[in-house]
């Protein structure tokens, strides 16, 4: 009987198996999908709400203020000038790897010898921690008692024949061109002391770059670019007419990518200058972490970092939901 | 035979542009490799060798006392030896776990899929880009509730948790190339959610852990805010917060700096050079159109 009622029930058990293992599948992803809603979406929440708490000190406290930490950090001079740090840093830290990037993939791309070689040294860095770059690079743009008892890469200029190209690096204290604005309370310009932690993100970082660069180049068919030539284009005109248009879609990518490391950066500012001079290189993710842990100032610190979250969101969130869309049409 | 006189011009244009080639390719070769320089031979100088007009010297002989120093501690510096161990407890069961989670979560979101499923992919996914700042303090908070603050396991549990979008990514990418007709071949020969995933999914997979286990491991490596916010305990902190420590403090010689960064790197770096084709998997999958 029990083998009747299989056979005779062979379609409708299918469907049935069908949702044994639908409701297996559930199973499977509920914990990682609870855990990002707790760990994720309800401590955002939670730091929101502490943002709009008085909380100050070890105690909790739980009084409403609404937006009060929020007009307080931006009405102080220290936040205005992380915030032109951080803009500082990620448009020379954007602009310089994605330049630097194309470069080093078209030339690794131009068929050289030892190609893999090259490839591998532009990368590696990516391999290692922030704190590993910072500690290196802190000791390479150490100035030393500059011109005529420098130490690290002034050392090396002065050694052969650039003594010229010696600098204060970390040390400087300029904000170039500095201007003063009405109502704000920082010097508008480039802190000149963000120059090195720049140069020390990107040697990190635009391996990376060029290696995406890389994958689209290679993904570029010949025959496109032949035909152009055969057309009597340059081979400029065939890099600025074919190649760069097919590469945006990469470009974008690098963007997002780098974007938002930048918009966090922490580890790197932390170690190699810790903020110093001044705050001339101290950005939001170091300040939060300044005045919440060191200074129990928990509820602007939690504002700070949700306006981190803010700007970060900006960034990525439209490009998750292009990318969402673009999938779901193929 | 009326080209005869044509290569000849070409090829002196080839010529030139290739030595603007590789001009550029070695200038930026030793952009990348200068700091790598500086690392190896301040590392291997003895201390009186160590000084800062003469940086850029050779070592006139050969010394590992720096990393004697730094590994082992002594006069003032804390020896990086606990820490070392402490991540690589904290780093193997995280990577494992995270492992097998990105490997359950790709394969359901992409042979899987219910009504919602892309949206929650998205909503994972988002989990990866936001700064840790913004969940810091509630972190810490729960932490401490459930007695893993200032523990290993709890900064395993932290690290497998922020390590569920790129996992999940991974994976789902990579079974997405599996092809449906195999899963829905299993499905008729009447295997179930986990025979198709024993007997479909797992025998392809080996490269998919290889890469998620490569960036699992360097990222918690090289992590540094969890390090220091959850570990308050000297005795517990990862190597990349000794190594911090061991540079902010000023009565610790730039030598033993160095020879810390290079303990701190060598880990990443074998595996870099040793299985560099899958990190580089890992990190262009970090690009979502992997």
């Amino acid at each position: 009987m029990q083998q009747a009622e299989t056979l005779s029930a062979r379609p409708a058990r299918r469907v049935r198996w069908m949702n044994r293992d639908r409701a297996i599948a559930l199973l499977m992803i509920a914990p990682s999908a609870l855990a990002i809603a707790v760990f994720v979406y309800g401590f955002i929440g939670w730091t929101a709400y502490i943002s709009m708490t008085d909380w100050r000190g070890l105690a909790i406290s739980t009084s409403f203020v609404g937006f009060d930490n929020y007009l307080t950090i931006f009405s102080t001079g220290r936040f205005q000038t992380n915030i032109r740090n951080l803009i500082v840093f990620t448009l020379f830290f954007l602009a310089s790897c994605l330049v630097i990037g194309l470069l080093l993939a078209v030339l690794v791309d131009a068929r050289i010898r030892f190609e893999g070689f090259f490839r591998s040294v532009y990368i590696f860095p990516m391999a290692l921690s922030f704190i590993v770059t910072g500690v290196v690079w802190q000791w390479l743009f150490a100035p030393g008692n500059w011109p005529n008892d420098p130490t690290g890469i002034n050392l090396l200029f002065k050694q052969s024949g650039l003594g010229f190209l010696q600098a204060a690096w970390t040390t400087d204290t300029n904000v170039v061109p500095g201007w003063r604005i009405e109502g704000l309370r920082t010097r508008i310009g480039i802190p000149m002391a963000m120059i090195p932690v720049v140069v020390a993100a990107v040697w990190q970082m635009s391996g990376f770059v060029m290696a995406m660069y890389l994958a689209g180049l290679r993904g570029i068919p010949d025959e496109i670019k032949e035909a152009a030539r055969v057309d009597g284009a340059t081979e400029w005109q065939v890099f600025r007419h074919i190649t760069l248009p097919m590469l945006q879609p990469i470009t974008l990518s690098a963007v997002i990518i780098l974007g938002h490391i930048s918009l966090k950066i922490f580890d790197l500012i932390i170690t190699m200058t810790g903020g110093a001079p001044g705050n001339n290189t101290e950005v939001p993710g170091l300040y939060m972490y300044e005045i919440t842990f060191k200074a129990n100032k928990f509820a602007e610190g939690a504002a700070v970092a949700m306006v981190m979250l803010v700007v970060v969101a900006l960034l990525v969130v439209p490009y998750l939901i292009y990318n969402r869309r673009t999938e779901v049409e193929r | 035979m009326s080209s005869v006189a044509i290569p000849a011009p070409g090829r002196r244009r080839i010529r030139w542009s290739r030595v603007v080639v590789y001009s550029l390719i070695l200038a930026f070769l030793l952009f990348f490799l200068l700091p790598v320089y500086l690392l190896l031979i301040t590392s291997f100088k003895s201390f009186d060798q160590v000084s800062l007009s003469r940086m850029w010297d050779l070592p006139t002989s050969f010394s590992l006392e720096s990393f004697n120093r730094a590994w082992n501690g002594g006069e003032g510096v804390i020896g990086m030896r606990g820490s070392f161990w402490n991540s690589v407890q904290m780093v193997v069961p995280a990577t494992v776990i995270s492992c097998i989670l990105g490997s359950l979560n790709g394969y359901v979101l992409s042979k899987w899929r219910f009504p919602g499923s892309e949206t929650l992919f998205t909503l994972i996914l988002f989990g990866m880009f936001i700064p840790y700042q913004s969940i810091l303090v509630p972190l810490v908070e729960v932490l401490r509730e459930i007695r893993l603050y200032a523990t290993i396991p709890g900064l395993v549990l932290v690290h497998v948790v922020y390590g569920i979008p790129i996992t999940t990514l991974i994976f789902r990418n990579y079974y997405a190339t599996v092809p449906n007709e195999l899963v829905e071949a299993a499905k008729i020969d009447g295997a179930d959610f986990f025979g198709i995933y024993r007997s479909v999914m797992l025998p392809l997979s080996a490269p998919g852990f290889v890469v998620v286990a490569i960036w699992q491991f360097t990222s918690i490596w090289n992590e540094f805010l969890f390090g220091l916010i959850i570990t308050n305990d000297p005795q517990l902190r990862p190597v990349t917060v000794a190594l911090q420590n061991l540079s902010g403090s000023q009565f610790t010689q730039w030598n033993v700096q160095m020879a810390g960064a290079l303990l701190v790197a060598l880990p990443p770096l074998l595996v870099y050079i040793f299985l560099g084709k899958y990190f580089l998997r890992g990190l262009l999958a970090g690009s979502l159109k992997g």
